[in-house]
């Protein structure tokens, strides 16, 4: 039985891609991710896993190294934030377009310029359209639960997919948790070992990447994106077997107070942690508020979505990025658009706060909630507020 | 070498790896440099692609001339690519999951691939260790561009960037020493081929397979298309590159440097530069000064050799 156990997320975060039997890392330092790769380093310097460590000379290398490592059917893990994310652009096209079942942790990080190596959402929002799985964590349990799960999704051949496990930089990455590592065994059982279905290997000579001319490019991106959608039903199932194994249950949209609510809050990530608190607390008081997180990201989860605000009137979405002289938050444009066909729809509020490692309290979700019910009620002039700048 | 070329043939695998039916140009001298590097190195073989001509030319869907397994990604990231596929195997073979066999990791590139946008990697790549081959194949511009100058294009020719007019030469810097790069890294073998000397080159790239740690050849590819000049000439403009001390073949051993073909006496540069309408505009003073710097270079080649 697997014993709770307090460590640095960033550690047990590592302890998963080791218990997974990872085969190969490929990783670029970068501030607040060191910590996964210090750790990893580690365990294969100590022989406690049996992997290739590649210490490669830039995030653009580690995603590339992935790409050959997954690519001749390694197990294949890697981790970056921030720039270093913006660093393998290009790259992360290339894992999904390919189908090649790269995991990668993201230690959520603003963007430059001014330098920031503190936590947004900034990076995650820039590689929204990418093609990976995407899913958003709350704490480290949640961290190391889904690294596992990113595995299981991403090597199943229907789907064959990257999956990104994005986790706030030092909210999360830099804090000790009580957390619950499985044994090897218990990981064994749920997770096979990759068998991916055409690795590079002499035997059986495959062509991977080849171009496209206008006759033929247009129907991979038409199947890559089927692919993409149909992954939901692989991600729940996959979701829900790993609940049934270690009583931990994640779904695409999580609710907490969402029944009867005329008010909603939509957060995601660590942050969502201090909205509950805040939200618990209006409750107390006779408020009929709740709160709606966003796990599942990319593929996203519109039934659920709608699902769960269908009977709230007000919607208040939190963004931890900007889209700069865009309509919002990145978050918000997405839950607006996939309202705007219901014929019961909340009234959506977008709120921008907590870049660049600015703290969110309790009482300041408390603030965002009731001025989102305000404006809701007498509207505003801004399309969005952004919250806790000094003007 | 020459006494060889009659029964060396015969001893040639029939085999091809990289196979007809490709859309390289007329007499493109890197299809048949990548054909015969390809008889080198057999079956036993996973290719990393850069983006380039080779890989356009060659793997256009649904279709493949290539009868080895290959990946292309994108263009700069050729030997980090390489570097995971050779980690991938090394752990997989250890933990059991795939048969022990020598399988020969090999990055190929063009120039810019190389001593330009891919440059980065490459040194990671060689800095680290890895147990794979990496080949370029120089035709000394973005050909598949255009024809746009590289680091490697040589001085004085004419590209679509480095055009000759009124007042500019062409290229106006000197062909980056890509060969010396990569020995600088003291890795265990460097060598420099062409098309134009098969059996040269057949036996160079054998040799870096077989060495147990990262192995560079850099090849000459001539390019008609490019170079501007009749496909027929292509293996000629090959021999002359080297007769003219233009490009030495020679390999870098664990850092010994041995010439492969020590000529008595070299040609002069104008006669590979003048079957090239890329230099067709050179005056007589920068043949000269050409040749002085060739003349200069070469020397200090002789003087590594040991």
């Amino acid at each position: 039985m697997a014993k709770r156990v307090g460590m640095e997320v960033s550690v047990a975060v590592a302890e998963a891609a080791g218990l997974a039997d990872t085969d190969v890392v490929a990783a670029y330092p970068i501030t607040p991710q060191t910590h996964i790769v210090e750790h990893l380093a580690e365990l294969v310097a100590n022989g406690d896993l049996d992997a290739e460590f590649i210490p490669v000379e830039s995030e653009h290398s580690a995603m590339s190294a992935c790409l050959g490592a997954a690519a001749a059917g390694a197990r294949t893990f890697t981790a970056t934030a921030g720039q270093g994310l913006e660093l393998m652009h290009e790259v992360l096209y290339i894992a999904s377009s390919m189908r090649l079942p790269v995991v990668m942790a993201v230690a959520n990080r603003a963007l430059s310029s001014p330098l920031s190596v503190w936590g947004d959402h900034s990076d995650a929002m820039a590689v929204r359209d990418t093609g990976w799985i995407q899913i958003f964590v709350e704490n480290g349990q949640e961290a190391v639960d889904n690294v596992l799960c990113a595995f299981r999704i991403a090597e199943d051949h229907r789907v064959l997919l990257p999956v990104m496990v994005h986790l706030d930089g030092f909210y999360l990455t830099h804090v000790i948790e009580p957390i619950l590592l499985p044994e090897r065994k218990e990981v064994d059982k749920f997770l096979p070992k990759n068998n991916y279905p055409l690795p590079l290997w002499p035997d059986k000579p495959v062509t991977m990447g080849d171009f496209a001319p206008p006759i033929i490019y247009f129907e991979t991106k038409k199947a890559q994106e089927v692919n993409l959608r149909a992954s939901k039903e692989v991600i729940l199932q996959y979701w829900d077997e790993f609940g049934s194994s270690f009583q931990r249950y994640y779904h695409p949209v999580e609710c907490h107070e969402c029944d009867d609510a005329k008010v909603l809050l939509l957060t995601m990530g660590s942050f969502s942690e201090t909205a509950m608190t805040a939200i618990d607390k209006m409750r107390e008081e006779g408020k009929e508020v709740g709160l709606v997180r966003l796990r599942l990201w990319r593929p996203f989860p519109l039934e659920e979505l709608r699902q769960a605000v269908k009977n709230t009137e007000v919607l208040i979405v939190l963004d931890r990025a900007i889209s700069f002289g865009g309509p919002g938050g990145p978050v918000c444009s997405e839950v607006r658009s996939a309202l705007y066909t219901q014929d019961k729809k909340p009234k959506v509020i977008s709120f921008i706060g907590g870049l660049g490692g600015r703290d969110i309290t309790s009482a300041g979700f408390e603030y965002i909630v009731n001025r989102g019910i305000e404006i809701s009620q007498t509207g505003s002039e801004q399309e969005f507020e952004i919250f806790g700048v000094r003007e | 070498m020459e006494k060889y070329a009659i029964y060396v043939p015969r001893l040639l695998t029939k085999k091809e790896y990289f196979v007809p039916g490709h859309r390289a140009c007329v007499g493109c001298g890197e299809a048949l440099a990548v054909r015969l590097a390809c008889k080198a190195l057999g079956q036993n073989v996973i290719i990393a692609n850069a983006t380039g001509c080779m890989e356009i030319v060659s793997s256009q869907l649904p279709y493949t001339s290539w009868r080895v397994p290959w990946i292309h990604t994108i263009f700069e990231n050729t030997a980090a690519v390489a570097s995971g596929i050779e980690a991938g195997l090394k752990v997989m073979m250890r933990k059991g999951r795939r048969p022990e066999k020598d399988v020969n990791v090999v990055a190929i590139a063009g120039d810019g691939g190389t001593s330009d946008i891919g440059l980065q990697a490459l040194s990671g790549a060689l800095e680290r260790r890895h147990n794979f081959t990496y080949l370029c194949f120089d035709n000394e511009a973005y050909m598949n561009t255009g024809i746009q100058r590289s680091s490697a294009t040589p001085y004085g020719a004419s590209t679509t960037t480095s055009p000759a007019g009124k007042v500019s030469i062409g290229q106006f810097t000197w062909k980056k020493n890509m060969p010396a790069i990569v020995a600088a890294h003291g890795i265990p073998y460097v060598a420099t081929a062409c098309h134009s000397y098969p059996f040269d080159l057949m036996a160079k790239v054998e040799k870096a397979a077989a060495t147990g740690g990262p192995a560079y050849v850099h090849i000459l590819s001539v390019c008609p298309t490019g170079w501007r000049c009749p496909g027929d000439l292509t293996v000629r403009i090959g021999r002359l590159a080297v007769e003219t001390g233009m490009f030495p073949l020679y390999e870098v051993e664990d850092g010994k440097y041995k010439l492969s073909l020590d000529l008595p006496k070299l040609r002069p540069v104008e006669d590979y530069l003048k079957l090239q309408g890329r230099f067709r505009h050179l005056s007589e003073e920068i043949v000269a000064e050409i040749q002085r710097r060739m003349d200069k270079e070469y020397a200090k080649l002789k003087e590594k050799v040991v």
